[in-house]
């Protein structure tokens, strides 16, 4: 007590002293927590004695890849991959690659306690904004991103909830200074939340059954009048923009995908024909949980499902226990691309362990691996990700051990068009401190 | 005594009634009521019946029911014509007269009701109200009266269906000069439900807590008798009412074990008021002792037209449709008494004809008879009604044939000497073949028909046929139909062989004539097949239910890796020897001859999955007293969850069934097996010890409420909040020690304390005798309930949740507590900012005995795959890893003597896997419970599409029922329970 009231602290030797703290204290606390995103890459990189899983369904073993200015240059068996000049080797140790996750239809950057209002920006009280753009409140600093990244996640598409058209969506990868910085694809998509036409019973009513939803048909008829105004705004030119209307027209020329939000058989079959008739150019369902009972109409229509979940219960206590694992394999053997999401955002890190259940469940583990690389790229409009192949972009990471497993993902390296992207943050520092704390190894 | 005292005082009513105290305005009309009955059949009681018998009633009363009895003079006498008379029906559970009840609801979100707003000398807890009289709220609705007799009843027990104790019924007489005389027994039945009704008071919120209110109830009752502290209304009324017959309003079956238990802990055995689904349970009912009061709301077929719609009613709801009928039949079989009630009938005019599909059901008619007559009488210690011997009440209907006959109709109606027509019959015969001449033209006209329900129609020819209008009234017949363009108007009498009168063609007058050739012969309805298939019973009463458990068989599991979880560590190539529900043997090459043998080459074996914190297989999870120490989740088993099968189907077997957490002091906990198939009691694991939820952190601070006005509001509240409830028992301890210890004449001078169910509670957590399992978050908590503890001279026993448990994991293991935490949950909300996955990692390396905990149905069932994240994070060892799901919470549950090991004398809870346990790909084969394969993954195959099937004949049955026009209704899907520890949400 007394050093500190004695001390000057307008002293020269104080005021430098206190800024030196603050910056050890600050970049410290900073890196920990947000720690800065990987630089661009300068040179070529070699990854070799690796095992390539190209998200294609094929597996390169022993296996080196090749990556420049961000793109795959070249890809197959160290025997037939050369080094090019100058380039810094990575040993891959016998570990294995994978094309970088992507995590569809999440809140990440939007949402960061999801019990704290304050924290969330995901949904606005309109029941019908089409205008409305994730992109824009993106936080890249969210101190979720660093856990998916560690876990092999490196792409999400932002997407807002709340209302019946909640707004537009973008793709982002998951390590950037500002949303400007990590957008991959703008306002790439509209999504409708198709209301439900029965609606869980109440508890705090003492209610036991589903009732009847009784604002369904009112529901309904606001999405239909927006599509026949919309499709009529889009064919004229009007000089008094309508942020709505303006916003909607995408979905007719095919520069925006229609993701259309539905669960249940009905709501499914109302919704996709709905998209369909009202002409949508590319439709895509999202959530899916009763997919399998529609499967004609989902297949005759080419409509691609991203399943909102993987571990999740029964519909319905009829239903398979495994039903739910098992629904990504039954599909894609159906001929159906699907791709996974995962409902609560924080869980999200735990993407590649969906997969790795559907691969439990029915599906070959390179299929599995599609379901959240290849197959999300290809729903997503994402022409350059979601596999290892020359003239790819350069997102992928390295894990030890299968990376659909918890028990071998664990990854060393990722990189995101080519740059090498931070993996630990917050987590592991304050794992690291304690570790050190109870003296463990 | 008094029951004989009333019942001469009702018998002496004769006199009360001649001396008439009520005002008039008229001369005195006092008629003597003297009305006699012959050439009928009298049924005095469901098992004896007269007949030609002459029935004489006066004043209201049965004189004599006497085989061709002589008629005095000064009897108006009715000839029966050889119809029936029943005693009229009773219904033992009704609310006619009754004053509406507006539900109390919860102030979910909103201003709490910690008090009780009812003003007055009343029970602190305004959902007891045993002050309640039904005979001083009484208000006589005539028209439902009539409803009810029409519907063949004279008598009803009416209550008022308000609040968990509900005070006292009233048994009434459907009609009479002044609702005086209606009120035959205003001390009826006292009654009880689950169902806190109009009380907005926030405790109970739950089922458990009214099971626990009750209970408390019950002993300040007996302490009010015997130290009268102070002035109770309530309780007053309670204590009146605890010799008159106790009836129990329940929502469902398991609920009727639940009641019949709290009655035997008091002495008291209740008559239980069910729904109708007691037959899926009936075994355990039988054991309850209890007589039954239950509806004939049978549901209807649900319209299955629609394939998407279909998908959604369930197995269960579909099964009950076909079995409901049935439930009288069941439990008349098993020996168990009962009493039919119109309760829960939309329709009136259903009751008798839902009691005729009982009978069709199998119910012998004499019971059915009873159910409606003598047993409800019984019940009621009423002597004087739902029969016609000497003295009893003239509560009788008369029927046009046996009751039981599909188109018998109720004629009359007489309830104390009153008549009401039910049915108009007409004297004349209107049926028939006749010959109708009009105006020169002759046509057939066909009566068609029973004589209670004519219509007529003309045959012109084979293909044309004419509606008439006709009716029999005031002894004169109306004919009215169009032919040929011409409107004819005919109005006629009785002649000797038919009907003669005049009538106008297109306003011209006319005479006309109809003669009977022949009697109306009914086309024999085709007799409609009565589908009385009622399909199979499962246990329990769901999907995935089974016909019979599974046995306990001699299992040898052969050449199996054993993760044992003990020192042996992973054997290879090991046999395991299952007997009797335990592992007999663990070895090399075990040859047992009687043994099932089952192949483990190349699959793993580990002891069942133990989950520390869940929440299924509950019928609620959240009280909301700051202190509910004595709610028990034990109370509220709901063996019919659907998700303890999918828990079997993720290898777990054991779990703690925990309180919510909304409050600092929960529940006490539930220890169950998964025994799927088994009752609610037989889940519980025998002798296991006892644990309490304690809660800390946001939700008991109740932080999402901006509205709440509860104590504690923050971790400085909540502190102080145990350190009271501790304080407190340590005082009631003393109070009852020094009481205790009191000479037997000093105790005579001495107010007794009163027994207080939660401080007992959290007293035996002080004596070592309750442990406590803490939902808890941050470390500042954390380390403030251990230095509460260490206050009191206890340890905590388990941290769970414990999301920061790492940041005082060495003073969790200098305590002594163990952890119970989640993988990797984090950021759903505030003090799970901080949280990490590598949390079990740095619990277990600094000593704390860890375990992973679901608190989800979904996520209980991979409970594997969450202790394998620890591999992940943290490097933990795989073998570890699974400690943290069998071992560790099997010792956190003081459980590992018997369970989560595979070894030797312990029981047989195994799980087979198809690959190493730690993998996101292991899947489960097989799942045993002491040495029963509970479950099965080809046989759950098998069943999913055996279930398809007897969905498949279930639609098809049901689809019939709508071709044939019979009543069906929307489908309306069963809502789920799905319980967190937060609060709870239906799934969807």
């Amino acid at each position: 007590m007394t050093s500190i009231t004695n001390f000057n602290s307008n002293s020269f030797e104080m005021r430098i002293l206190y800024i030196v703290l603050f910056l050890i204290i600050g970049i410290s606390s900073i890196s920990a927590q947000v720690p800065s995103p990987g630089e661009a890459q300068s040179k070529p990189i070699l990854i070799t004695n690796i095992t390539v899983h190209t998200g294609t369904g094929d597996v390169i073993s022993d296996g080196a890849i090749v990556f420049k200015d961000g793109e795959i240059v070249s890809v197959g068996k160290s025997t037939e991959v050369d080094a090019p000049e100058g380039a810094t080797e990575i040993n891959g140790e016998g570990k294995h690659v994978y094309p970088g996750f992507i995590l569809p239809n999440s809140k990440v950057g939007l949402v960061e306690v999801e019990s704290v209002s304050a924290t969330i920006d995901a949904s606005e009280p309109i029941t019908i904004s089409p205008n409305i753009r994730s992109i824009i409140a993106y936080n890249t600093d969210s101190e979720i991103i660093p856990t998916l990244r560690f876990n092999g996640i490196l792409l999400a598409q932002v997407t807002p909830t709340g209302g019946l058209i909640p707004g537009q969506s973008s793709i982002v990868q998951l390590d950037a200074w500002n949303w400007e910085d990590a957008v991959v694809s703008m306002d790439e998509g509209i999504h409708i939340n198709w209301p439900m036409a029965k609606l869980p019973p109440r508890w705090w009513r003492n209610e036991t059954e589903w009732r009847d939803n009784e604002d369904y048909d009112e529901s309904i008829n606001k999405i239909k009048e927006l599509f026949i105004d919309a499709t009529a705004y889009s064919q004229t030119d009007p000089t008094d923009e309508n942020l709505k209307l303006e916003a909607m027209k995408g979905v007719f020329d095919g520069s925006k995908t229609l993701y259309v939000h539905a669960n249940r058989a009905k709501e499914i079959i109302s919704s996709l024909s709905f998209a369909v008739e009202n002409g949508a150019k590319k439709v895509v369902l999202v959530g899916g949980a009763d997919s399998r009972y529609i499967l004609d109409f989902i297949k005759d229509n080419e409509i691609p499902i991203i399943l909102a979940d993987v571990h999740r219960l029964p519909m319905r206590a009829e239903e398979g226990v495994y039903d739910p694992y098992k629904l990504a394999g039954y599909l894609t053997n159906q001929g159906v691309k699907v791709a996974l999401a995962y409902n609560s955002v924080a869980n999200s890190r735990n993407l590649g362990f969906y997969a790795g259940t559907t691969a439990a469940y029915g599906l070959d583990k390179e299929e599995a691996l599609k379901l959240i690389t290849a197959n999300p790229a290809e729903i997503l409009g994402l022409d350059n990700y979601g596999t290892i192949e020359v003239g790819k972009s350069a997102t992928f990471f390295i894990s030890s051990g299968d990376a659909l497993d918890m028990s071998g993902n664990e990854i060393s390296h990722a990189f995101i068009n080519g740059r090498e992207v931070p993996l630990e943050a917050l987590q592991q520092r304050l794992y690291e401190k304690y570790k050190k704390k109870y003296d463990l190894k | 005594m008094r029951k004989l005292l009333f019942f001469f005082l009702l018998m002496s009513g004769l006199n009360v009634v001649a001396q008439n105290p009520f005002p008039r305005n008229d001369v005195e009309d006092d008629r003597s009521g003297r009305y006699a009955f012959k050439n009928g059949t009298v049924h005095i009681d469901p098992f004896t019946e007269i007949t030609n018998a002459t029935l004489l009633i006066e004043d209201g009363r049965v004189v004599s029911v006497k085989e061709n009895g002589t008629i005095p003079n000064g009897f108006s006498i009715t000839d029966l014509k050889g119809r029936h008379i029943y005693p009229a029906f009773i219904d033992p559970y009704s609310t006619f007269g009754m004053p509406e009840v507006k539900d109390g609801g919860f102030s979910w979100g909103k201003k709490e009701q910690i008090t009780s707003p009812r003003k007055g000398p009343y029970n602190p807890n305004m959902a007891i109200r045993s002050d309640v009289q039904a005979a001083e709220l009484f208000n006589f609705d005539k028209k439902k009266a009539d409803e009810l007799r029409k519907a063949g009843f004279s008598t009803v027990v009416s209550y008022h269906k308000d609040g968990i104790a509900r005070g006292k019924s009233a048994l009434i007489n459907l009609a009479g000069e002044q609702t005086n005389e209606m009120i035959l027994n205003a001390n009826a039945a006292a009654h009880y439900s689950f169902d806190k009704g109009s009380s907005t008071q926030d405790y109970p919120a739950s089922l458990m807590g009214a099971i626990a209110l009750l209970r408390q109830t019950f002993m300040d009752a007996n302490w009010y008798k015997e130290t009268n502290p102070y002035f109770d209304l309530t309780l007053e009324g309670l204590n009146n009412s605890m010799n008159l017959p106790q009836i129990f309003e329940v929502e469902d079956k398991l609920s009727v074990l639940r009641a019949d238990k709290l009655g035997d802990e008091f002495g008291v055995q209740f008559i239980i008021n069910g729904v109708g689904d007691e037959y899926q349970m009936v075994n355990e009912i039988k054991e309850t002792g209890a007589s039954l009061i239950i509806p004939v709301n049978f549901p209807k077929a649900f319209d299955v037209s629609d394939p998407y719609i279909a998908m959604d009613i369930s197995l269960a709801q579909m099964k009950h449709w076909e079995m409901a009928p049935a439930n009288a039949s069941l439990l008349h079989q098993k020996g168990i008494k009962f009493a039919f009630t119109a309760d829960g009938l939309k329709n009136l005019s259903d009751f008798l004809k839902n009691v005729r599909k009982a009978v069709d059901y199998g119910l012998p008619v004499e019971q059915a008879l009873a159910a409606m007559t003598t047993i409800p009488a019984e019940m009621i210690g009423a002597n004087n009604v739902g029969n016609l011997r000497s003295g009893s009440y003239a509560n009788f209907i008369i029927t046009d044939k046996e009751l039981f006959e599909d188109d018998a109709i109720i004629i009359e109606n007489w309830t104390g000497g009153d008549k009401l027509i039910v049915n108009d019959l007409p004297e004349v015969d209107l049926t028939g073949y006749f010959t109708l001449n009009v105006g020169g033209e002759k046509f057939q006209l066909v009566g068609k028909g029973s004589p209670a329900k004519v219509s007529h129609e003309l045959k012109i020819n084979d293909s044309t046929k004419v509606k008439t209008k006709s009716s029999w009234k005031n002894d004169q017949l109306s004919l009215s139909f169009d032919h040929d363009g011409s409107v004819y108007l005919l109005s006629g009498w009785k002649s000797d062989d038919g009907f003669k009168g005049k009538g106008q063609i297109n306003s011209e007058w006319i005479t006309w004539s109809a003669n009977r050739d022949s009697t109306y012969q009914k086309k024999e309805k085709k007799e409609e097949e009565k589908d009385i298939n009622i399909g199979e019973m499962i246990y329990p009463f769901v999907a995935y239910g089974k016909k019979d458990l599974p046995e306990q068989k001699t299992y040898l599991i052969k050449n199996a890796t054993v993760w044992t979880m003990e020192d042996d560590g992973i054997i290879e190539n090991t046999d395991i020897l299952v007997e009797g529900g335990k592992i007999v043997s663990i070895g090399n090459n075990i040859n047992s001859s009687g043994a099932e043998e089952i192949d483990g080459t190349g699959k793993y074996v580990t002891p069942g999955i133990i989950d520390e914190h869940s929440h299924i297989a509950l019928d609620g999870v959240n009280d909301v007293a700051v202190n509910s120490s004595m709610v028990r989740m034990k109370d509220v088993v709901d063996n019919s969850d659907i998700n303890i099968y999918r828990q079997l189907a993720g290898g777990v077997t054991a779990a703690q069934l925990l309180h919510g957490s909304a409050n600092p002091i929960g529940g006490q906990s539930a220890l169950i097996k998964m025994r799927w198939g088994m009752s609610p009691e037989k889940m519980l694991i025998e002798d296991a010890d006892e644990f309490i939820k304690f809660a800390l952190g946001e939700n008991v601070k109740r932080s999402r409420s901006s509205n709440s006005i509860r104590f504690p509001q923050t971790r400085m509240g909540v502190e102080q909040a145990l350190v009271d409830a501790f304080n407190n028992a340590l005082d009631y301890e003393r109070k009852w020690n020094s009481y205790n210890e009191l000479s037997r004449k000093d105790k005579e001078r001495t107010k007794a304390p009163r027994k207080d169910l939660a401080l007992e509670a959290i007293l035996e957590i002080i004596n070592e005798e309750r442990f406590i399992t803490c939902h808890s978050y941050v470390q500042s908590e954390i380390n403030m309930l251990m230095h509460v503890a260490e206050r009191f001279g206890f340890r905590v026993n388990t941290f769970t949740h414990i999301l920061e448990g790492y940041k005082v994991a060495d003073k969790m293991a200098e305590h002594g507590v163990g952890g119970s935490t989640f993988a990797d949950w984090w950021a759903y909300k505030w003090e799970v900012r901080y949280a990490i996955p590598y949390n079990a990692s740095l619990m277990t390396g600094a000593g704390v005995t860890t375990a992973i905990n679901s608190d989800d149905a979904e996520m209980g069932r991979r409970l594997n795959q969450e202790a394998a994240k620890s591999i992940k994070y943290g490097d933990m060892d795989p073998y570890e890893a699974l400690k943290m799901v069998t071992i560790n919470p099997a010792k956190l549950l003081h459980l590992d003597d018997r369970m989560g090991s595979v070894k030797e004398g312990k029981d047989a809870d195994l799980v087979i896997w198809t690959e190493r346990p730690t993998s996101v790909y292991a899947r489960v084969e097989k799942t045993f419970v002491d040495g029963r394969i509970m479950f099965d993954s080809d046989e759950s195959e098998a069943m999913q599409e055996e279930i398809a099937e007897e969905r498949n004949r279930l639609i098809k049955k049901m689809l019939k029922v709508k071709e044939n026009g019979g009543d069906t209704q929307e489908p309306s899907r069963n809502g789920q329970k799905n319980f967190h520890c937060d609060d709870f949400y239906y799934q969807f």
